[in-house]
């Protein structure tokens, strides 16, 4: 035993499940509380209270939501793919938790479950099987309007990941690594141009030719993560409730805590690769707390927005994603290719 | 592929079905199928005394009850004859124009929510529900207040309620603004409402659409205007007018004329306060209607009026009227004819909400299904009304 403890692979991997453990169980209390500070800041926004009745300022809401759809009858429609209908809401959860163990929450190698060498293909990879889940789940449902709504989210995917990644690159190009450990690294310290040093952090975001890059990431996370104002394959006001119109109970929640999970994911990519990462004033170990407050103001805006904006129509988000998003993205890759090159050389 | 939207469905605004004929999301054809609220109020009317059908109107187009009471009222007092004094018609002058916002913010709020402006709803329900409070006060009954009499009011309007309304009608154009900062300028509300539901001027007289979707499309004509009744000629108030017809264009029409109708209730408090802010409130013909309680007591004619009218109703002369008012969804008409008994011989309701309805297909031929919602939204139709 004694001998199996030194074993240096061992312990690697014993430190990898304590720190899957530890995630799971943070990401799934996280969803819960993120549910409830949506229904409280939606509240507050509609001129309303929002949940107030479960335990002390409706803290225990989300135990007793939980609890309610625990209960629910699984309902399986007739005429449904009885294994697809299954899988699908697996699918829609499994590429979160995937994506999560990839992103460094604070300094390496303590905040981090694997730091692999490729974890920005891994996460790209990871949002693209994401949207399986919706359209499957849609397409075996039986329904003609679960089956719209999986067919507006395969056609959004597409519209949308292809300006995503490209919007990623000027970011590869800066740091010149694919490992968001790497990435993180190089927005450490303070912004520096020509020599002078400017009271600025050297965050992704300060650079000019990231800037368009994060905003089309922004808006390209919100298609992705399926919120308003693209939360086409739901869109309850026209396809009832879309892709999710036959389940219910767990399986329903299933979709619910992933378009949830997608949320954090996707929210802490945009940390990661945009706003510094763990980085900011103070120890390094404060890190966590940095990179907390970042996730939780994108959270805060992702929310805001939502319950604000009207929805778009299908061929419109298309229209957007094609015509601007994508050239946007690719002039903005050859812009900073071109930048970066003469800098190195001149 | 077939889909049948409704008439369970969260944007069909009640219970209508809309059979779709799609390819892919493109609509090839569409036909709304209607009947599933119908309760026969038009037939039941034909079995109630004419105070008896009062209560039925509020239940047709159950988000402006005034409204449908004043054009009950207006066609049976057409048929006997009688004016209310010009208090009562200020009176139901303020209680339709408070009725025409309410009717409005509740529009407002439905149509965001089916375009995804979700907040929207719950900034136009707070101020519905100060009217809902007002007709509260004044009635008794938040949604169905049944609150006109034929020949007047069912009683004198209460103390403080001008008041009240008075303070109404100051906060509601702060709080328009607040709505039209939410969606009139912003990018996506325009990108989904502009050049969607179109319905030209031609194609909307065509199909007697009326109201504010009529005015959407250009064409200036408000009964208010053209056929004055209960006194509207006499006061100050624009037509607001759209220009292309499209669902933005119904949008900004009916912005407009919430504060049109808030400049009117300002005209009609100030001139109930001029005439008496308590006084007579029914016409004095006691063979039609009610005579006042106080006379009841002390008079033997009253009482044998009284008690005639309670026991068997009002028997009006024998002939036929139309009359309609420009409720908040349109022109809201009521045909009776009366054979002299005290029960309408036959009555036919011309709701807005039917007719506006028919131009539906029209409107999303060849569009796309989220603009079926906005088209459904847009025509502002209540289902109570369109089936009745």
């Amino acid at each position: 035993m004694a001998a199996l403890m030194q074993n240096e692979v061992f312990q690697v991997a014993l430190w990898a499940m304590v720190k899957v453990g530890i995630i799971l169980g943070v990401m799934l209390g996280v969803v819960s509380y993120l549910i409830y500070a949506e229904r409280k800041i939606c509240g507050h926004i509609q001129a309303r209270t929002g949940p107030n009745r479960v335990g002390p300022l409706g803290l225990l809401q989300p135990i007793a939501d939980v609890g309610k759809l625990l209960f629910k009858e699984e309902f399986t429609p007739a005429g449904a793919n009885k294994i697809i209908f299954h899988i699908a809401p697996i699918l829609a959860v499994f590429p979160a938790i995937v994506t999560f163990s990839v992103i460094p929450m604070g300094p390496p190698p303590m905040f981090v479950v694997t730091d692999i060498n490729v974890g920005l293909l891994l996460f790209l990879a990871m949002s693209s099987l994401g949207v399986y889940g919706i359209t499957l789940g849609g397409w075996s449902s039986n329904n003609k309007y679960a089956l719209l709504g999986g067919l507006r989210s395969s056609a959004q995917m597409i519209s949308y990941e292809l300006a995503m990644g490209l919007s990623t690159i000027p970011v590869l190009l800066r740091s010149g690594t694919l490992s968001l450990s790497g990435i993180v690294d190089s927005q450490g310290g303070a912004y520096q141009i020509g020599g002078t040093t400017l009271p600025l952090p050297n965050w992704g975001i300060f650079h000019w030719y990231l800037v368009l890059p994060f905003f089309i990431f922004l808006i390209c996370s919100f298609a992705e993560t399926n919120r308003a104002p693209f939360d086409l394959p739901e869109a309850e006001g026209e396809l009832v409730a879309g892709f999710h119109t036959e389940y219910s109970s767990m399986k329903w929640a299933l979709f619910f805590l992933g378009e949830y999970m997608n949320m954090i994911v996707i929210c802490s990519i945009i940390v990661t690769l945009f706003l510094g990462g763990w980085h900011g004033p103070g120890p390094a170990i404060l890190g966590i707390v940095w990179y907390l407050l970042k996730l939780f103001a994108l959270l805060f805006f992702f929310i805001w927005v939502r319950w604000t904006y009207p929805r778009l129509r299908y061929d419109q988000l298309m229209g957007f994603g094609w015509k601007v998003l994508l050239p946007a993205s690719i002039a903005n890759v050859v812009i900073a290719a071109v930048w970066l090159y003469w800098r190195a050389n001149a | 592929m077939t889909i049948n939207m409704g008439p369970q469905h969260p944007s069909t605004h009640g219970v209508l079905r809309v059979a779709l004929e799609l390819d892919g999301e493109t609509i090839v054809a569409c036909k709304p199928i209607i009947g599933y609220l119908h309760t026969g109020m038009e037939k039941q009317a034909e079995y109630k005394t004419y105070t008896q059908s009062i209560p039925q109107t509020d239940r047709m187009d159950y988000i402006s009850p005034m409204s449908n009471n004043l054009a009950f009222c207006l066609a049976a007092e057409k048929i006997l004859g009688v004016e209310p004094p010009a208090r009562v018609q200020a009176i139901r002058v303020l209680l339709a124009e408070l009725t025409r916002i309410s009717s409005h913010a509740v529009w407002m709020g439905t149509h965001a929510i089916d375009i995804g402006a979700l907040t929207v709803f719950w900034y136009t329900f707070r101020e519905r529900e100060k009217v809902l409070s007002i007709y509260d006060h004044v009635a008794g009954a938040r949604m169905t207040s049944s609150y006109f009499r034929v020949g007047g009011l069912s009683r004198d309007i209460p103390e403080g309620f001008l008041d009240r309304c008075e303070k109404f009608v100051d906060e509601m154009p702060a709080h328009i603004d607040e709505y039209e900062s939410l969606l009139t300028k912003n990018p996506i509300w325009i990108a989904r409402t502009q050049g969607v539901a179109l319905l030209s001027a031609k194609d909307a007289v065509a199909w007697g659409v009326t109201g504010p979707s009529l005015r959407g499309s250009g064409v200036n004509y408000d009964i208010r205007k053209a056929e004055p009744y209960s006194g509207y000629d006499t006061y100050q108030f624009d037509v607001p007018v759209g220009r292309d017809g499209d669902a933005y264009s119904r949008y900004v029409v009916r912005c407009a004329e919430m504060r049109e109708s808030v400049k009117i209730a300002k005209q009609a408090i100030q001139r109930i306060r001029e005439l008496g802010e308590f006084g007579p409130y029914r016409v004095r013909d006691f063979k039609y209607v009610l005579p006042p309680k106080e006379e009841v007591k002390t008079s033997m004619e009253a009482l044998i009026h009284h008690f005639k009218i309670v026991a068997h109703g009002f028997f009006p002369p024998v002939g036929e009227a139309y009359s309609a008012v420009e409720a908040p969804k349109g022109e809201l008409g009521f045909y009776m004819v009366s054979d002299g008994s005290p029960r309408p011989w036959r009555m036919k309701v011309r709701s807005p909400s039917f007719i506006n309805l028919q131009a539906l297909p029209l409107m999303v031929q060849g569009r796309m299904i989220a603009d079926v919602i906005a088209a459904i939204g847009s025509i502002d139709i209540v289902l109570g009304e369109v089936d009745r």
